[in-house]
């Protein structure tokens, strides 16, 4: 039997005495994509950390080529040609693109000076490679989200690397994006790379990946060859439980004849707004897809009164109203779940209670004091609503899972009771039991009356919620559909190329 | 899912990249200079007669400022990290009392230099083990260090100052004239000099950036964050050690009001110079810069016969002023 390059074996991790990985074990053979799958909170990426020597082990051993290795920080990670691109992102806002993809590892001159010129051309080359468009000067902190990914990527393969981890690689881009990092991981795959890849995304897996281990509750459930194994089998090793109607989409009868909850006329702004008009209706979902740089988050970040508005009305309940900020929303009854929720949404240092009670703090009010025991009680309702998995509600954000942290930001503005709901990719990062839950939170909002908008890249999601799609690109709405109108994503696929 | 050609026309996102041009030049990261052209060209016109721009005068504003910007240029390492010196006043007077102390002893110009740096060095050291060791925010420990380092400059010869009679050392290290030029000024053009390529052109410089950049993420990318923060403690250190012995060469004595309330001078010139006082973003031409308009300033207000309270208040008010439109500039 060909041996694995990497094997893990029994790896047992706990933090503060709570158990978070138990004997876990895992192998990785050379030219494999290998999917690492389960729950939000299940130890993925933490199983990860350990093989990149962000934290230790308290037990079990990494064997590389078969042999015993020790990995205690990223220095040792590097040298035994270990990659990472890490779920939160190791990109420094304030640097440039090149200066984030070389850093430490920068080129010198004769003198031990930076030779920033060879970072640069050496970025450029691998810019060209991956096929994105940035520039190698571009300050990180202005780039989106997408560029962020991708700038990871790039980073992870400017090293001499054998293993690459991907921690949800995908979860900001757009499926354009994706099938470009695809194609870029089938070939690191036949030059011999190992590929450690961690996804929500049940399509992706069965697309790229050749075995799948799943964990759950920080044990090891199962490995499987792909090939071998289907859909229904793999959630059913995730949740631990029969999956149900994840993403069937339920016709929702309501009144299209009434004034809209939310009409938005002509509205231009910046660069990438140039005019967009759409309607939602009470008790109404609808869905906004369009490629990256389409438009789509800006729409929603100028309705909200983020960015400056340049020309367009918005009218809510048939009434203009000036939106110049986020609290004149937010007095108009809109609220805006944004796009990267960790960097905006979310108080890392405070604890899961204090970030889902902060936009609600006025109403939870007894006397001139905080009613702690009605605090407590929302905030309890809500991580048991959208299983947020933390030890209680008065953990500290910064530590639980990526996906968990997601949640409390969705909590948060759930929380609020907002009329009008306009959510920015909400299930990003979230695994597959929870992503229903969502779904079903959406739709309950929305039975009771409420106007939802949804931008998301992913079409099942989509598909699942909408009732009416608008299609943007360039800036513009290119094209409207009924969710009665649509057959395939095929369908959506070709609305947003904006033809 | 079949990776089809999909090529839209116009599409923003992904495509062969086309070459760009360079990240603009952006004027805000400027301002600090355009403010500095402003304040000379006023006090030029209006204290044309009175001498403001005489040789001698500007030469004035050069040595009077040497000490702020050294400490300035040390200083924007520090807050590029994302921390802050408090301490860096205090060390000047006890450095400038050990370096007496040394000289006066009989050690020589060289002793008092290492009597000088060394008590710099031994500040900065034990604010940078105590901040990254024990993680004690930096606010605190410089505070609760100035405050101790204070009261051993005026313990150390109860109060009275130290008289250094030794003109090499006097010369060299605050007094001296090479040709017209201030030796003060060849201390500050080499400490910048020095300081910009240390920042722009070094992976610490780089590493320092990233540290106040995002400092998990640094530490993700291999950046060892505390070393470096244990570096531009020593740095601020060391420049406080150095700008001591400049002020016991220029006033031929150690003594404990050396350097009393530089630490807010200092950190003026280094956020009106565009250093981000939350990290990530530094300049040290921009420090000098920062520097030497609170120096012109100042010269100019005694020029104009302001007296010391109206001084500060202008001064004061300046200061905010600049930070506060280069902020707004900065979000529009
Ligand atoms: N430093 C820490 N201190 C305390 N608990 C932690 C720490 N890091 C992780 N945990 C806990 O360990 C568990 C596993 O977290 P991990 O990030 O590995 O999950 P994950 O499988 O990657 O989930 P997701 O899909 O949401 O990213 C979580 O319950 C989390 O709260
Ligand atoms: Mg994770």
């Amino acid at each position: 039997m060909e041996q694995p390059l990497l094997m893990m074996e029994n790896i047992s991790k706990s933090f503060n005495g709570i158990t978070v990985l138990d004997s876990v074990s895992f192998s990785v053979k050379k030219g494999e994509v290998h999917a690492l799958m389960g729950g939000n909170g299940a130890g993925k990426s933490t199983l990860m950390k350990i093989l990149t020597g962000v934290y230790s082990a308290d037990q079990g051993d990494i064997f590389i080529d078969g042999k015993k290795v020790e990995i205690h920080n990223t220095d040792d990670a590097r040298n035994n040609y270990i990659s990472m691109i890490f779920q939160e992102f190791s990109l420094i806002p304030s640097l440039t693109v090149a200066q984030n993809i070389f850093l430490t590892r920068e080129s010198k001159t004769s003198l031990g000076l930076l030779n920033d010129k060879q970072c640069i051309e050496e970025t450029e080359k691998l810019l060209e490679e991956l096929d994105v468009d940035i520039h190698p000067n571009d300050i990180v902190g202005n780039l989106g989200v997408g560029y962020w990914q991708m700038t990871e990527i790039a980073k992870a393969l400017s090293q001499e690397t054998k293993i690459l981890v991907m921690d949800e690689p995908t979860s900001s881009l757009t499926q354009k994006e994706t099938e470009i990092l695809f194609s870029f991981i089938q070939r690191l795959k036949n030059k011999g790379y190992a590929i450690i890849y961690i996804s929500h995304r049940m399509e992706e897996i069965f697309e790229i990946c050749d075995r799948i281990t799943v964990l759950r509750d920080g044990k090891f459930v199962a490995t499987e060859e792909c090939r071998n194994t289907d859909l229904d089998t793999v959630i059913q090793h995730i949740v631990g439980r029969d999956s149900n109607k994840a993403f069937e989409w339920k016709e929702r009868p309501y009144s299209t004849d009434v004034t809209p909850v939310l009409e938005v006329k002509n509205l231009q702004a910046g660069s990438k707004v140039k005019d967009v008009s759409f309607k939602v209706f009470p008790g109404e979902i609808l869905g906004i897809a369009g490629l990256m740089g389409s438009g789509r988050s800006e729409t929603a970040r100028a309705i909200f009164g983020i960015d400056a508005k340049e020309g367009g009305e918005i009218l809510i309940n048939g009434e203009q109203k000036t939106i110049k900020t986020a609290p004149d929303a937010i007095d108009a009854g809109l609220a805006l779940i944004p796009e990267d929720r960790r960097m905006q949404g979310l108080i890392l240092e405070h604890s899961v209670k204090e970030n889902i009670i902060l936009p609600i703090l006025s109403k939870l009010k007894k006397g001139p004091v905080l009613d702690e025991a009605k605090a407590n009680e929302m905030a309890s309702h809500f991580v048991e609503k959208l299983r947020i998995k933390t030890d209680d509600i008065f953990k500290t954000s910064r530590l639980l899972s990526g996906g968990n942290q997601q949640k409390i930001v969705l909590a948060k503005w759930l929380a609020n009771n907002p009329e009008i709901l306009i959510l920015d990719e909400p299930t990003i990062g979230v695994d597959i039991g929870a992503k229903t839950e969502i779904i079903d939170v959406i739709r309950e909002l929305a039975d009771s009356g409420k106007a939802i908008v949804v931008i998301s890249s992913e079409f099942p999601e989509l598909m699942a919620l909408s009732d009416r799609v608008i299609a943007m690109h360039n800036g513009q709405v290119v094209k409207e559909l009924r969710r009665t109108e649509i057959h395939s994503e095929e369908e959506l696929q070709h609305a947003i190329q904006g033809n | 899912m079949p990776s089809k050609e999909i090529n839209a026309p116009g599409q923003v996102a992904f495509g062969k990249s086309k070459p760009r041009p360079v990240q603009k030049l952006d004027w805000r990261n400027y301002i600090v200079y355009f403010a500095f052209i402003g304040v000379l060209i006023y006090f030029s016109i209006s204290l044309f007669d009175d001498g403001f721009v005489s040789t001698d005068n500007l030469l004035n504003i050069a040595r009077q400022t040497a000490m702020i910007s050294i400490m300035g240029v040390a200083m924007t390492f520090v807050i590029s990290t994302g921390e802050i010196d408090l301490s860096v006043g205090s060390t000047t007077a006890l450095a400038s009392l050990t370096a007496a102390l040394a000289i006066q002893s009989g050690f020589g110009m060289l002793g008092g230099l290492v009597a000088g740096l060394g008590t710099g060095l031994i500040v900065g050291l034990i604010n940078g083990l105590l901040i990254t060791r024990f993680v004690i925010p930096s606010f605190l420990v410089t505070l609760g260090m100035m405050g101790i380092v204070k009261g051993m400059a005026m313990w150390v010869t109860d109060t009275a100052p130290v008289p250094i009679i030794n003109s090499a050392f006097n010369f060299l290290f605050g007094s001296g004239d090479i040709g017209s030029v201030p030796i003060l000024l060849v201390w500050t053009l080499l400490a910048t000099v020095a300081a910009h390529i240390l920042l722009r052109k070094t992976s610490f410089g780089r590493q320092t950036l990233a540290t106040g950049g995002n400092e998990s993420a640094a530490r993700f990318s291999g950046v060892k964050t505390h070393r470096i923060k244990l570096m531009v403690f020593l740095g601020t250190g060391l420049a406080a050690g150095f700008a001591g012995i400049l002020y016991a060469g220029r006033m031929h004595a150690g003594r404990y009001t050396f350097g009393d309330g530089d630490e807010l001078s200092v950190i003026a010139a280094v956020i009106l110079g565009g250093t981000s006082l939350f990290g990530g973003v530094g300049t040290v031409i921009g420090t000098l810069i920062g520097s030497l308009m609170i120096g012109t300033i100042n010269n100019g207000l005694i020029i104009m016969g302001l007296d010391v309270s109206q001084q500060m208040m202008i001064k004061g008010l300046i200061i905010i002023l600049a930070v506060a439109f280069g902020k707004k500039a900065m979000k529009n």
